[in-house]
């Protein structure tokens, strides 16, 4: 008796060691980076400055960045240019003059915006580059490696195409706007795997200027030129619509290769689903727009100021063909127009 | 002295057919596969849009007038179309309120020139502002380009089907131009558009109701746009809204003043409009063959078309008798 009480006795001692103990613990742990990293985010403004809101890839990199900018107490602000690049920059001057703390910007091409991402650098704003990347670099760029992307896309027309295969090996190329970043680079991959593979022969390398109805129309051309053609790459998919509908249409879905590139909408499966694109190379929008976010935290939490720390910041990417297509593999670009509306 | 007559006998319209036959020869001379039956289809179907737009423009300039917003309305009204579709509104339906959207559209535009006698290049202009910026803003919520699903059956016939062989786009086209023709050669409003564009005061005292006819040109225009817009959106199974901010409504103007229809009004038929659509037609499909590129092909293109014009004020000097008032 006496000792099963001494051993109780024992045991509630050490429960209450323990106990107390795990909660002197939990107080210490009560999480002392939180509170800096909350500090550092809140009340902070970010701009949001894209080539326009109206496309899918726009709208899930905002979507994302907005919603968890606010979940964070901070003020999210867009301007839609509306692809013009007249109106990005003056919108962008303006935003440099009420100096919000983070600027999210993506280049209509290599140049224009240049000068005014150096200057809003200069004066501590932090600023990330979607997917279009300029000729200066800022705090981050976001987007697919394009230059290896376009390899990658060329190192699939090679296999289906290239030396070894029983075909013309001619392929087409359905350019954007031949200055705007995601084009020029991934033409570049492209070119120089090509390069290393003299047997492929380029037989069109022309500029639909972002346009389905042009993507159409010169493909079509390109097809009745070159019945025998094997391969053609589109450097966008929302583009690649009107190419690979001249594709479909020649009756040549079988023997043309379409492979093209994009955030991966529901537009995307939509098309691999009824073999207007052969295969495609995501790159995940809602993803990027993650990142975007990531970077934003970071260059906000590491208190350096704009400019100060400069990442590439590139995106995975997989490959979908008609197989990978199921009923949510894709997202809807609805759900995030609302989040931004 | 026989030269002098045969320059005597040109016109702009001839000056830009010759060079239209020059090219072909000179492209079908050169270029391999460029006088394939399918190459020609493929050709003539690309600019048949283009041709359809030019239609809606010749009734409106035709009667002294000019419509800017004739690209806003079809992009605007075929995608609100096909975002009904998509929300499940059946086929005829969505068409059906595409279309009402377009001849509202144009019937505004209309009465903006005709009663508050506003210029049509502003009214226009404006209007086409209006439109886009209210699809954009109301009507359009998701995406600026509105994807067709391929389940709506024979609406996809328009733009990808084919009848005898022959591109549909181009037989659409082809019926259109018919019919216009008729309109204009055969129906006494045709006439009195004419009668209107030639000159205006003295159209009115003849009895003609001439505010009427002004509108009823441009919710003829809206109609034709909204057909375009359709041939468009089935041809690549998507409407893609960014199509206003495109030069494209210059394209439209170029083929309609190119084939000779004066902007002055009253001078011109469908013939001009085909001739200035198969001269850019010729010239585009032979420069993608010759894979040139597209900034080099838009300073070949305006090349071109700087001769024309040059080469018609040289034949044609303008004078107090050819020039009129009000001539852009």
């Amino acid at each position: 008796m006496r000792s099963i009480l001494r051993y109780g006795l024992a045991a509630a001692t050490l429960a209450s060691v323990a106990l107390g103990s795990f909660a002197s613990t939990a107080q210490e742990l009560n999480d002392p980076f939180r509170g800096p990293a909350l500090e550092s985010l809140k009340g902070k403004t970010i701009a949001y400055l894209p080539i326009s809101i109206g496309f899918d890839l726009a709208q899930a990199w905002g979507g994302v960045i907005k919603t968890e900018a606010e979940r964070y107490g901070m003020v999210f602000t867009s301007q839609d240019p509306n692809w013009s690049t007249d109106a990005m920059s003056q919108g962008l001057t303006s935003l440099i003059a009420e100096h919000p703390d983070v600027i999210v910007t993506q280049n209509p091409d290599t140049q224009s915006l240049a000068r005014l991402l150096k200057q809003a650098n200069k004066k501590g704003i932090i600023v990330v580059q979607m997917n279009m990347q300029g000729a200066v670099q800022t705090d981050a760029f976001v987007g697919p490696d394009y230059i290896a992307l376009g390899e990658q896309i060329a190192n699939m027309v090679l296999k289906k195409c290239g030396k070894g295969t029983d075909t013309s090996h001619k392929v087409a190329l359905v350019q954007g706007v031949l200055t705007g970043g995601v084009s020029y680079f991934q033409i570049q991959g492209i070119r120089k795997v090509f390069a290393e593979n003299p047997e492929i022969e380029v037989v069109s390398s022309q500029a639909a200027d972002w346009d389905p109805t042009k993507a159409r129309a010169i493909t079509e051309t390109v097809l009745q030129q070159h019945p025998d053609l094997c391969g053609v790459i589109d450097v966008w998919d929302g583009q690649g619509v009107g190419t690979g509908a001249a594709i479909k249409e020649a009756g040549k879905s079988d023997q043309v290769y379409f492979v093209t590139s994009g955030g991966g909408a529901q537009s995307t499966c939509d098309r691999l689903k009824d073999g207007t694109f052969s295969a495609v190379i995501n790159y995940n929008a809602p993803g990027m727009g993650r990142d975007a976010w990531t970077a934003i935290m970071v260059a906000l939490q590491n208190g350096q100021g704009g400019g100060k720390i400069k990442t590439q910041i590139y995106s995975p990417t997989f490959v979908m063909t008609k197989d990978d297509v199921r009923e949510d593999t894709c997202w809807d670009p609805q759900k995030y127009a609302k989040l931004l509306r | 002295m026989k030269l002098a007559g045969f320059f005597r006998h040109l016109n702009q319209e001839r000056i830009v057919f010759l060079l239209t036959v020059c090219l072909f020869i000179l492209f079908s001379a050169t270029l391999n596969n460029f006088l394939a039956t399918n190459n020609i289809l493929a050709l003539v179907r690309s600019v048949s849009v283009l041709g359809i737009l030019g239609l809606g423009m010749l009734v409106v300039v035709l009667g002294r007038g000019i419509d800017l917003s004739l690209v806003a309305n079809m992009a605007i009204s075929v995608a609100w179309a096909i975002q009904l579709m998509n929300n499940g509104m059946p086929v005829v339906g969505a068409l059906t309120v595409g279309l009402l959207f377009a001849l509202g559209m144009s019937l505004i535009s209309g009465i903006l020139i005709a009663y508050t006698e506003i210029p049509s290049l502003f009214a226009t202009l404006a209007m086409g502002t209006l439109i886009y910026g209210f699809g954009r803003a109301h009507l359009i919520t998701g995406t600026d380009v509105v994807y067709l699903s391929s389940d709506i059956g024979w609406l996809l016939e328009m733009g990808q089907g084919r009848l005898f062989g022959i591109p549909m786009p181009i037989i659409l086209a082809a019926v259109l131009a018919l019919i216009i023709y008729l309109f204009l050669r055969y129906t006494k409003p045709g006439h009195f558009i004419y009668a209107i564009g030639d000159n205006l005061a003295a159209a009115r005292i003849t009895g003609i109701s001439v505010r009427p006819m002004l509108v009823s040109q441009y919710v003829i225009a809206g109609g034709v746009a909204f057909i375009a817009g359709v041939i468009t959106a089935t041809s690549v199974q998507a409407m893609n809204t960014r199509v206003v901010n495109s030069n494209m409504i210059y394209d439209v103007i170029l083929v309609v003043v190119l084939g000779g229809v004066g902007l002055s009004g009253g001078r011109g038929n469908v013939r001009n409009v085909i001739v200035g659509t198969l001269l850019i037609g010729v010239l585009v499909n032979g420069m993608t063959i010759m894979d040139i590129q597209y900034t080099l092909q838009n300073v070949i293109k305006s090349v071109i078309l700087l001769a024309a014009v040059v080469a018609d004020s040289i034949i044609n000097p303008r004078d107090e008798q050819t020039g009129q008032q009000g001539d852009i």
